[in-house]
């Protein structure tokens, strides 16, 4: 069974996704930020892919994302490095990426990769669903990688329908019409839209993403979705503090 | 029609709608919509009485004797640099902004990179009474101030787009951000054919009044509606689109593209997508970039700011690979020195861009009578800093 469905189906309520870019603060930070989060008690890792035009991201991931490339971040290291620890971690790995770096490592390639790592599912948010439909699904398939889609709130019934119909990990609910790193609170319509999702009895989990940066946007979060997706956040605290082990306990301790 | 993309909107392998699901609501809905609304007569009636009222349209198609004595051929010059605001750039944002009205739209956003599209978007917008606010790279705003100060006076807000080149392809990722996060009475105007679907196709239809105008004024002067060159230049490629769009079925018409090669195509400083670009996804549609072995986007460079961009119309990556259109890497050198052949010829002063379409003349061996049209795509008034610099005047 893929591990994100096992997580899901063991953990129903306040699942804790954390988001980092891979390659940042230091080109060799993934093995030991992976580690750090599993140990804290995160329940799924989003592993961000750098790109050099993150269209949907906000200055954090932004300059993460410049960081890791200057660092010398790439497709093969990162594969590398994810290789080296897949033993050592238990909980569900996610790649996120924009699509053309992986367009020009090959889909193909990077999907066997992806297995051969432990990956259990992917996040593209460039890729739409009319593509990825007819070209490429039969790759993830192939390769037991859940492909997880984004929705907002602009998003249509009709077509939250369609993506669960087509989703098998879970769904990946924007919070509110923005790019990351948007520290805003919870508003009521917000609120209101996760109601909404929750009574449209989906069939599959919702995750809620962008914008959850604290304590308190994490419990709004926990309330009304399965689970969160912290990422801005808490690249920022790496930014504050480089010893890995210690910004990443301290963080998890606010969040309590 | 081979000028056209197909309905998911690809031109052969290239276009496409490579966007976030955060667009997936605005870009479907000028999607479903702009054809429907750019085909009634009550919207064709108001479009041609701006363009040719306010725009100032037909431009002229005027015959250059000095330069066609010196190439060998019987040159024009399509005149985009008389319309209003001094670029064909004019042409699209009038046609965007009827479009965004009708679709209910209050706030007009906007990238530039010389600042011409960024300029005929406020224009646009102080006309119609719209809020505009207009992304432009940093280094931009330093090399075309007299373009920033305009739009300040027409009311828009211009904001500096400090990521990555801070050029024209960061000032489209700033705009793609506000959009994302103001998406419910914005509406994006793209200024080039590039961006997603349905906007190539959408900026090419409405600047395809220039080869209609050519089609029309040749058949007067010449006695033939066809030439037997087209030239323009490409950045993103919409003077280029709309110079050859009613060519492109005609294929004793010949194509020719002239593309910024900054200091060389090898030199690791340049622009010429076609010529040294692979096949990827940039801004929202499948197409030619430059981009490194791992997929990232390279930094472009060019003198001219119009040209600076690392990718290039879905259109014209087709037009490439099927043959149907030439490109020739033009250096910035051989640009300004075509712009000060012109200028000292002919009494014109043209664009930096357009400089580069001038300089793709001494590229091609003419026949005596080759009839040859240059899209002279935009005027030299914001490039004097740079003209200056180059010559001592």
């Amino acid at each position: 069974m893929n591990k994100i469905n096992q997580l899901f189906e063991n953990k129903k309520k306040n699942i804790l996704s954390i988001f980092f870019t891979a390659g940042y603060p230091k080109l060799e930070s993934t093995g030991r930020i992976i580690q750090s989060l599993e140990k804290n008690g995160a329940d799924l890792i989003e592993v961000g892919i750098p790109y050099s035009d993150p269209l949907a991201d906000g200055p954090v991931i932004q300059a993460t994302s410049s960081v890791a490339l200057a660092n010398g971040m790439n497709m093969n290291i990162l594969f590398n490095q994810i290789n080296e620890i897949k033993n050592s971690v238990t909980i569900p790995l996610i790649l996120m990426g924009y699509l053309n770096p992986i367009l020009q490592y090959g889909i193909e390639k990077f999907c066997t990769k992806a297995k051969e790592c432990g990956i259990s599912g992917v996040i593209i948010p460039d890729l739409p669903i009319d593509e990825y439909n007819s070209l490429y699904k039969s790759y993830f398939e192939e390769s037991n990688l859940k492909f997880i889609f984004l929705i907002t709130p602009n998003t249509s019934i009709e077509r939250i329908q369609m993506i669960d119909n087509l989703s098998e990990g879970f769904i990946y609910a924007v919070s509110s019409s923005s790019t990351t790193g948007k520290e805003l609170g919870f508003s009521n319509d917000q609120k209101e839209y996760l109601n909404r999702l929750n009574s449209m009895k989906l069939k599959n989990p919702i995750v809620v993403g962008f914008g959850i940066h604290n304590k308190e946007t994490l419990q709004s979060a926990w309330e009304h979705a399965n689970g969160a997706i912290i990422g801005s956040a808490y690249l920022k605290k790496l930014s504050e503090n480089s010893d890995i082990e210690k910004a990443t306990a301290e963080f998890f301790e606010k969040l309590k | 029609m081979d000028n056209q993309p197909n309905k998911q909107g690809y031109y052969g392998k290239f276009g496409g709608a490579f966007i976030p699901e955060m667009l997936h609501r605005n870009v479907e809905e000028l999607k479903e919509n702009y054809l429907k609304i750019i085909e009634t007569k009550e919207f064709q009636d108001e479009f041609q009485l701006l363009l040719k009222d306010y725009v100032g349209r037909p431009t002229p198609l005027f015959h250059v004797q000095n330069l066609s004595k010196k190439y060998g051929a019987k040159i024009y010059l399509k005149r985009e640099d008389l319309c209003h605001t001094g670029a064909h750039k004019l042409n699209n944002v009038v046609g965007q902004i009827l479009l965004a009205k009708r679709l209910g739209k209050k706030h007009i956003i906007a990238e530039t990179g010389a600042g011409q599209h960024g300029v005929a978007t406020a224009t646009v917008c102080a006309l119609m009474g719209l809020e505009c606010t207009v992304f432009m790279g940093s280094k931009d705003i330093q090399r075309q101030q007299p373009n920033v100060l305009r739009m300040k006076m027409l009311g828009a807000k211009v904001i500096p787009a400090t990521s990555g080149s801070q050029t024209l392809k960061d000032a489209t990722n700033e705009a793609i951000r506000h959009w994302i996060n103001h998406p419910d009475d914005t509406h994006y105007v793209i200024g080039s054919t590039i961006g997603p679907h349905p906007y190539p196709d959408m900026v090419a239809r409405f600047q395809s009044v220039i080869s209609k105008e050519i089609r029309k004024q040749l058949l007067e002067k010449e006695g033939c509606e066809t030439p037997d060159y087209v030239i323009a230049c490409v950045g993103g490629g919409s003077n280029a689109a709309g110079a050859f769009y009613h060519f492109i079925d005609e294929p004793n018409v010949k194509l020719i593209g002239a593309e910024a090669a900054g200091e060389g195509i090898e030199s690791g400083k340049t622009a010429a997508t076609i010529n040294i670009g692979t096949e990827g996804i940039i801004h929202g549609c499948k197409t030619l970039l430059m981009q490194s072995t791992d997929g990232q986007v390279l930094e472009a460079h060019s003198v001219s700011a119009g040209l600076d961009y690392p990718g290039i119309g879905p259109i014209h990556a087709h037009l490439h690979e099927s043959g149907r259109a030439k490109y020739y890497p033009i250096t910035d050198k051989e640009a300004i020195d075509a712009a000060f052949e012109l200028t000292r010829s002919e009494g014109i002063i043209p664009a930096l861009e357009s400089a580069h379409a001038i300089a793709a003349l001494s590229k091609i061996k003419f026949k005596p009578t080759d009839i040859v049209v240059v899209n002279l795509s935009g005027r030299g008034d914001k490039d004097m800093d740079t003209y200056s610099k180059h010559q001592i005047l």
